[in-house]
């Protein structure tokens, strides 16, 4: 690139794992919202987002009213750009490369491959690494996760159930990330080799973890979180971060609830804090069992 | 569990991080790294025992927020103005700005360093990058900068010295009595040479 706004140094490089990964580092600690409006856009800012999710239907919705669900229209995508200062996120198919494409083009901050939208491929996910937007990716165990960073994802997130307002399937996936990266750290060298078998991934990727104890890249977890409580849970259970899909803008005060769960996320060690955040926030969303959805509705079984 | 990160105490000066949101485990890191008995800061109360302060890399306008919620902003100045060394990361360094450019309706900053800076200077993430930059007060090598959606110094008082600018002249790390800004994040690249600048004012202020 030679945009005038770069300096102009033989060293200077854009697009690079660091900055791709460096930007999900600041986002830690923080809460992205879903948002299918500017004006819910707005609302998420002055919440305290850290960044928002620009979509055209909730997973909720998607989930109620069904169909093929894709990439958001552009037009929408960059009324949300222009109306907040925050990174903006958007939403392409699992496989759809030309989706990411048009994103990338568009300048959003950060692609969301994401299996909360109807897959355009089975079998691959999009090769990553050529783009110089980062992308974030879902995981429900270790091995999606690492088979998702190999192709290039900058960020992971614990996939849960979303549009369901029901935590435990975010709190199943979190803790099995957590809990099978704990496993490889007690794992003698010469285990590795079968783990890494076992668990689908990249050897050189296992070997790494196994050493440091936690992934390359910035994990938050996803899929149900719909109180201040249940995003505490989360970050206690080891997430950088949390995000909001329907939880926010499904309840009936989503200024209050919005900013209730960026609070308690922070302080999520403190439950004083956690209790004071959860007062008077008006009905959450109403929620569906997951336990209530047969297996073919379940959305964190998309990806591979 | 995760819990709160854990830090070793060291017995160097004891040195706060804001930890509202952002990098502030990486700040920790380095600094416990360098001797400095690091802490994380999300009270008032833990304000007192720190000698120095870092606010990292994140999301300004949520700092901001919750800096007021749980008053914390208002103790942070009384501190600033009484001569706290601070130093400020990207999100930091627009904190201690007096004047923030391109800030979101109701955005307040702490202030201190007499700058006016511009949040997203470089564009979206696809103009974040990672650059060598000369900065005479560290000497040689050149420090490896990795700017992320990075503000920059657009406008500086007389008090105030510039310590780095990219090749086109723009302002990118900046201090000026006790107060250290950069738009780059040191605490990404493994190079400690600015926290270590950072921690002998620390010292000297002692």
């Amino acid at each position: 690139m030679t945009d005038s706004t770069t300096p102009g140094s033989d060293t200077t490089s854009l697009g690079s794992s660091r900055v791709k990964r460096g930007l999900a580092e600041m986002l830690k600690g923080g809460v992205i919202m879903d948002v299918v409006t500017a004006a819910q856009a707005r609302i998420a800012e002055d919440a305290g987002a850290v960044a928002v999710m620009a979509l055209e239907r909730v997973p909720a919705d998607i989930r109620s009213q069904g169909g093929v669900a894709r990439m958001s229209d552009p037009d929408l995508i960059e009324s949300i750009i222009a109306e907040v200062s925050i990174p903006v996120m958007a939403k392409a198919r699992i496989g759809h490369f030309v989706e990411a494409q048009i994103l990338q083009s568009l300048k959003v901050d950060y692609i969301d491959e994401s299996e909360v939208l109807s897959p355009a491929d089975y079998v691959n996910h999009i090769d990553k690494w050529p783009f110089s937007v980062p992308f974030v990716c879902g995981a429900t165990n270790l091995g999606e996760a690492l088979r998702r960073i190999n192709e290039g994802a900058a960020m992971i997130r614990s996939k849960g159930e979303a549009g369901t307002g029901d935590v435990s399937e975010a709190t199943k996936h979190i803790r099995t990330i957590t809990s099978e990266i704990r496993a490889l750290t007690a794992k003698t060298h010469d285990e590795l080799y079968v783990a890494a078998k076992e668990l689908q991934a990249p050897y050189d990727l296992v070997v790494e973890i196994a050493r440091t104890g936690k992934l390359p890249v910035v994990l938050f977890t996803a899929g149900g979180v719909a109180t201040p409580a249940d995003a505490a849970m989360m970050m206690q259970l080891g997430a950088d971060g949390v995000f909001v899909g329907s939880g926010v803008f499904k309840s009936g005060n989503p200024e209050a609830r919005a900013a209730a769960i960026v609070k308690a996320t922070t302080f999520f060690d403190d439950p004083s804090v956690i209790a004071d955040a959860s007062r008077g926030l008006g009905e959450a969303m109403v929620g569906i069992n997951v336990s209530d959805q047969p297996a073919p509705h379940r959305l964190a079984e998309r990806g591979w | 569990m995760a819990g709160r990160p854990s830090v070793s105490r060291n017995t160097g000066p004891v040195v706060g991080v804001l930890a509202l949101q952002g990098d502030f485990r990486e700040h920790l890191a380095v600094l416990s790294s360098l001797g400095a008995d690091a802490r994380p800061v999300r009270r008032p109360a833990e304000l007192s025992e720190i000698g120095g302060l870092v606010i990292p890399g994140g999301e300004s306008t949520v700092m901001d927020k919750l800096s007021r919620a749980f008053g914390l902003a208002e103790p942070l100045k009384d501190a600033i103005r009484s001569g706290l060394p601070v130093y400020g990361t990207c999100a930091g360094l627009i904190m201690i700005a007096d004047t923030v450019l391109d800030a979101i309706s109701g955005q307040q900053s702490l202030g201190g360093l007499d700058i006016s800076v511009r949040r997203n200077a470089f564009g979206s993430q696809l103009d974040s990058f990672e650059t060598d930059l000369d900065i005479p007060v560290l000497g040689a090598p050149p420090v490896h900068a990795v700017f992320i959606r990075a503000p920059i110094v657009e406008a500086a008082g007389p008090d105030v010295r510039v310590l780095s600018s990219l090749p086109d002249g723009r302002v990118v790390a900046v201090e000026q009595g006790s107060l250290l800004g950069t738009s780059f994040h040191p605490e990404m690249t493994g190079d400690t040479r600015f926290h270590e600048y950072f921690l002998d004012r620390v010292r000297a202020a002692q």
